[in-house]
């Protein structure tokens, strides 16, 4: 196969992404996003695959089955778990670029070492650094959301960690520097796997600190890692659908991981370096207020009643798994001429987009899931705001409290509305221990319980007259 | 020092080429990424996320090329964790964006 033809199929290929991205701008068009994509991605296998330097197949196709077998139900994984797949396929993702580097470095060192010019040892020390960083935070991050029981939930701190990191990043930097300078050192093969460690070793100490909140900005932000450590092999390589396709990845974490910050009123440093859980167990106490409980015929008589209700779902809802509830309570709403939107706030569960995706699962309409900004305007209007499973993300304090760890972190302003409705599993504080003011407010009624019962019961609640069932 | 004039003839790694297409590709993607629907930022991290498993080209050369076993070994493990990306990305992808219409029919019961 001629070099003409594989550099034609890549920028096919290169056009196929773009479109890809490109028809994600609304759901009518977005599956047709995938089909380009898989057509792209096949296109370049195949090129690649027929280049006349591919001489061995065996192996290839072993490890091709062996990704499909692995692929396949990786993909079946139930919606909400996510997070952690995307996690896991950030780590995968680290894990193909170190190991690439890796071996092209041992390769050039021992076949041409007149390939290891600075500009591409400086791309191989990148790509190693960044890769095994991506892997083993990757990993971490994908243990904390998956719960795994030796992987600690809360953040943990240490004095100097922040010191201790950055101290590590900086040795592995400057050990890479030395190997940029001499590639061909006698000393140089054994110290590169020191850079491979400190990489390692990094990546899991980063995340340790990382609170559960904190996910969907650390999955963007190991997103774009994913994507520049593909880059970054793409320049090793010299291979510029690589370095495109990584760039499109990239560009993508880095958007999302903006966008989550804004959300957060926070910056990149203070998710990766601020230590979240820190500030707020000094917090904690605040004097005793009292909740006011509602029953579940008194809040259906009121749901019954009202012309608008705005459900602002968090994770919470996922943990209960109360989607499917919540499209039943739709339902029954719906049925009596009732308006009912979603109010989705952009951190809402523990990756971007999280919350949509469990909602269109139990089939409601993504025309009526509306965005924080577009809503808020809309709240008092809004005759019940029913919040299910949401915490900080409804919590007053971000507007007012100026000591408040949460203070500035744009809401949805669910106090605004005529009357609130919190489904509580419990009378504990939050994810972050902050204590909500929106549940002590005068309008606000609590229903105390897990969400998919409470929903439940204010189904049978709703649907008890209608004798549909 | 030879390794500079060695540099010069080896097959020639365009550093500026790639920068260039670097740089404009980012640009592309923070302004294609920038109209996606906010509704789809899961399945725009798992479609992003299948595509930059593009580094199984990389992975196949690797694997594929007449290299020392031990090389191979480990770009045949790079293989099979793109290729498993690329399966369980573009799957499950599609997976979820099945799940957005745009009206549907009210059901009265659970799902089964």
């Amino acid at each position: 196969m001629s070099y003409g033809f594989v550099q034609l199929s890549y920028i096919v290929a290169t056009a196929l992404f773009v479109f890809a991205l490109h028809w994600m701008n609304t759901p009518a068009t977005a599956r047709r996003g995938v089909f380009a994509g898989v057509a792209g991605m096949t296109l370049a296998v195949l090129a690649t695959w027929a280049e006349p330097v591919v001489v061995h197949h065996g192996w290839i196709i072993v490890a091709l089955l062996a990704g499909v077998v692995v692929g396949v139900p990786l993909s079946r994984v139930p919606l909400t778990a996510v997070p952690q797949r995307t996690a896991l396929s950030h780590a995968f993702g680290g894990l193909a670029a170190g190991l690439v580097g890796t071996a092209k470095y041992y390769l050039w060192l021992g076949e041409g070492p007149e390939n290891l010019t600075a500009f591409r040892m400086v791309a191989i020390i990148v790509e190693i650094i960044l890769g095994f960083l991506t892997f083993t935070g990757s990993l971490m991050a994908a243990g904390k959301l998956q719960e795994v029981k030796w992987i600690p939930q809360r953040p943990v701190t240490y004095p100097l960690q922040n010191v201790t990191n950055l101290a590590l990043l900086a040795i592995a930097a400057v050990t890479g520097a030395a190997l940029v300078v001499n590639p061909t050192a006698a000393w140089a093969p054994a110290v590169f796997p020191v850079i491979i460690v400190l990489a390692l070793l990094f990546g899991v100490l980063l995340i340790i600190p990382i609170g559960g909140a904190d996910m969907p900005t650390v999955i963007a932000i190991l997103n774009a890692y994913a994507g520049l450590s593909a880059v970054a092999m793409g320049f090793v390589l010299d291979n510029k659908l690589l370095i495109t396709a990584g760039a499109l990845d990239g560009s993508s974490g880095l958007i999302l991981a903006v966008i989550m910050c804004k959300a957060m009123n926070r910056s990149f440093a203070n998710v990766l370096f601020g230590a979240f859980g820190q500030v707020q167990q000094a917090k904690a106490s605040t004097e005793d207020k009292v909740y006011k409980a509602e029953s579940i015929e008194g809040a259906g008589q009121v749901l019954e009643q009202s012309n608008l209700v705005v459900v602002i779902p968090g994770y919470g809802m996922a943990v209960a798994q109360a989607q499917h509830k919540v499209r039943e309570l739709y339902d029954q709403l719906k049925k009596r001429g009732i308006a009912v939107k979603f109010a989705i706030h952009p951190v809402a569960g523990r990756m971007p987009g999280h919350m949509n995706v469990l909602l269109a699962e139990a089939d409601i309409p993504y025309t009526d899931l509306v965005e924080m900004d577009e809503i808020n305007p809309d709240m008092p209007q809004v005759d019940v705001a029913l919040v299910v499973g949401a915490n900080d993300v409804v919590n007053p304090a971000a507007r007012s409290e100026k000591s408040s760890p949460i203070y500035g972190m744009p809401i949805i302003d669910a106090d605004k509305a005529r009357t609130v409705f919190a489904i509580k599993r419990s009378k504990n504080p939050g994810f972050a221990g902050i204590d909500n003011a929106l549940y002590f407010s005068d309008k606000t009624w609590m229903l105390f319980g897990d969400a998919k019962n409470v929903i439940g019961e204010l189904v049978k609640q709703l649907s008890g007259g209608s004798g549909l069932h | 020092m030879t390794p500079t004039e060695a540099a010069a003839a080896a097959p020639a790694a365009d550093f500026w080429g790639q920068l260039f297409v670097f740089v404009l590709a980012s640009f592309i993607g923070l302004g294609v990424i920038r109209r996606v629907s906010r509704l789809l930022h899961t399945p725009l991290m798992s479609i992003t996320n299948a595509i930059s498993a593009i580094a199984i080209v990389g992975s196949i050369i690797v694997t594929g090329a007449d290299y020392p076993p031990v090389i191979r070994l480990l770009g045949g493990v790079a293989l099979f964790a793109s290729m498993t990306n690329i399966v369980s990305g573009f799957l499950i992808t599609d997976r979820m964006l099945k799940m957005f219409k745009t009206d549907t029919k009210p059901r009265d019961g659970g799902r089964p």
